[in-house]
């Protein structure tokens, strides 16, 4: 009972000090463009998608996203455009721009707030919060930050217990025949990491082009592709066809895995699962 | 080498300059036109009716004032300005070079340009924090006028000997330095990560979305001065497509004229560039289309390529932002798209005209 009363006295400050503080229409909001995917996907999974009415080329999950308005690639906005679908709210990552797209959208009077987050496990949940802040859900905020943690806390426990940890190669793609692929640094080798295994790619920064012989020393157990469409799709038989590619221990055996691109490197809500399927792939018989 | 200026003319000097008289007024009307629209169009729904209404009761909301003053007015001054300096600085080199394929890219702004632009996203990053945040939004813009300009002034030592400078030679050297900055460009796109290189890409087709009257007041001193002196230089370049001995028989200072019109065009072209990114084809195509119809005569060509080709741009930025809305397209795609199966159109049907 005093539990009760106590929460109930937190609240109704908590709701003054809000009322007092917080920028006009951020806790009300009913129209909100979300900028940028994992902001995207944190707004629906805190249970604000239908106070969306647009989002950016990089918000593609879950599918019923793709219904709403796009207003272009976060980082080359379009001022009068982001207005047209007349938001009361931004939600934005860190890097949305140009800047004086987003100074334009502030004249308008238009809170923009951007969420913090590196593509890191930490990050995830702190995104999590700040968006579920700009939302006025802080309790779904915290039960998804709680949910989420726990999830990365027990991949990150169950990668360090791995003994015998495989190797990943991660190929963004292989345009032309040349195998680009995510070296160090970049977010694929945070999400192998995560699972329990060692990125083979190593060397260099980022996603850059990988000689044939290095792939070969590379020597993968596992080749890891976005899931993807069109031109930069990549088939099984792409793989199997491709000079050095298919002399890898991977190929060889068979091992290749295929993951929504958002859900392996975007660093948002799904981190736990595509951590814990990419797991899975690799060591299917610790189950 | 190539006569612009002699080209196998269908109608006597008289009636071509009546032409061009005429069609100066018509383009006047144009620009007017194409503005008025302008300020009128957008993703916002914010229209000319709107805007009339506004005027005569005197009330807009907050957020249609922004609209038009924020967005939709820097926006159609940015595209008027660029436009006419893109058109004006392909006319000027044209002339200069006697060579209807003459861009501001042959003294180098471009491939400058874009070496200060790819530059600065790329190692941008690198600066220590205190000059990145200093600089903000104004570091690309400022590295590709750098670039550009710098560039220009480059070759233009490379291809001035003892007081003469070369024209051909600076082309040739132009060709070289562009090669050289493209490989510097290549080296620090490979370097590029994802982001940078969606940033490059967008940068390189140009976009006038960032339009606002900061960057106006930062391009205008530059262009400005360009389009206003550019009919100063009307009689000079008419004489020089003549050749350059005949020009300094008949009283023009040959060197002069070339400093004035490379320079003016790095500053004009480095400023649009900066500003605006990579728009292309205009320079080539506005002169091409006013030679066509109303003759090589610099008089009238220089002011009517400032207006067609402020018009042109305009018009093409409201395609390009309203077409994909609430997204938008980067104007180089819709110059390109709109104008060259036209330009294509008229070649075919004046065929021989151009005397290439």
């Amino acid at each position: 009972m005093m539990r009760g009363v106590n929460a109930l006295r937190a609240g109704l400050a908590l709701a003054l000090s809000v009322a007092l503080t917080a920028p006009a229409g951020a806790e009300d909001a009913k129209r909100v463009v979300t900028l940028g995917g994992s902001v995207t996907e944190i707004a629906v999974a805190l249970g604000a998608g239908d106070l969306l009415v647009a989002r950016d080329s990089t918000s593609n999950y879950p599918a019923a996203i793709a219904a709403l308005p796009d207003v272009g690639y976060i980082r080359a906005l379009s001022p009068e455009g982001v207005l047209s679908v007349a938001p009361d709210l931004i939600l934005a990552e860190a890097d949305a721009g140009p800047p004086a797209a987003v100074d334009v959208l502030t004249a308008a009077g238009v809170p923009f707030l951007r969420m913090p987050g590196d593509p890191t496990p930490a990050g995830v949940v702190d995104k999590i919060k700040a968006v579920a802040e700009a939302l006025g859900r802080d309790a779904e905020g915290e039960a998804l930050a709680t949910n989420v943690q726990a999830g990365l806390t027990e991949a990150e426990a169950r990668a360090a217990a791995v003994t015998d940890k495989k190797r990943v190669l991660f190929v963004l793609s292989l345009q032309g025949g040349r195998v680009m692929a995510g070296g160090e640094g970049s977010s694929a080798e945070g999400i192998i990491a995560l699972a329990g295994g060692i990125n083979a790619a190593t060397g260099f920064q980022g996603y850059k082009q990988m000689t044939d012989e290095a792939v070969l020393a590379a020597a993968p157990d596992l080749i890891l592709i976005m899931d993807r469409e069109g031109d930069l799709a990549i088939g099984n038989a792409d793989v199997m066809a491709h000079p050095t590619l298919s002399q890898t221990p991977a190929a060889q055996a068979g091992a290749i895995v295929r993951m929504d691109g958002m859900m392996l490197l975007g660093f948002g809500p799904r981190t736990p699962d595509a951590a814990r399927a990419l797991y899975d792939a690799l060591y299917p018989q610790a189950g | 080498m190539l006569s612009l200026a002699l080209g196998r003319s269908r109608s006597t000097g008289g009636e071509r300059e009546a032409r061009a008289a005429l069609m100066l007024r018509a383009l006047i009307g144009l620009l007017l036109v194409v503005s008025v629209l302008s300020l009128g169009t957008g993703a916002a729904g914010l229209n000319l009716a709107d805007l009339a209404h506004a005027a005569i009761k005197g009330e807009l909301s907050t957020r249609d004032q922004v609209i038009l003053w924020n967005i939709r007015l820097p926006r159609l001054a940015m595209g008027l300005l660029i436009g006419a300096a893109l058109a004006v600085s392909g006319a000027l080199m044209q002339g200069l070079f006697r060579n209807p394929l003459a861009d501001p890219g042959i003294v180098g702004v471009g491939a400058g340009a874009g070496l200060g632009a790819v530059l600065a996203i790329v190692v941008g990053g690198l600066l220590p924090a205190g000059i990145a945040v200093h600089f903000g939004g104004q570091l690309v813009p400022l590295a590709a006028f750098l670039g550009g300009w710098g560039a220009t002034l480059l070759l233009y030592r490379l291809a001035t000997r003892g007081g003469h400078t070369s024209v051909a030679n600076m082309l040739l050297a132009g060709i070289a330095l562009g090669a050289l900055a493209g490989a510097f460009t290549g080296i620090l796109v490979y370097l590029a990560d994802d982001k940078q290189l969606r940033d490059l890409t967008f940068w390189s087709m140009g976009s006038l979305a960032g339009a606002g009257w900061g960057k106006l007041a930062t391009a205008l001193p530059l262009i400005l001065p360009v389009l206003l002196f550019s009919p100063l230089m009307a009689r000079g370049l008419n004489a020089l497509a003549l050749g350059e001995a005949q020009a300094a028989h008949l009283g023009i200072e040959v060197e002069r004229l070339k400093q004035l019109i490379i320079l003016g065009v790095a500053a004009a072209t480095g400023a649009a560039v900066a500003v605006a990114g990579g728009i292309g084809f205009i320079g080539i195509v506005v002169p091409h289309l006013l030679r066509i119809s109303t003759g090589p005569n610099h008089r009238y060509l220089l002011p009517n390529a400032a207006l067609l080709g402020a018009s042109l741009l305009v018009g093409a930025d409201m395609i390009a932002r309203t077409i994909v809305a609430p997204a938008e397209l980067p104007i180089g795609i819709v110059t390109a798209v709109l104008g060259a199966p036209v330009f294509l159109w008229i070649l075919m049907r004046r065929q021989g005209l151009v005397g290439i």
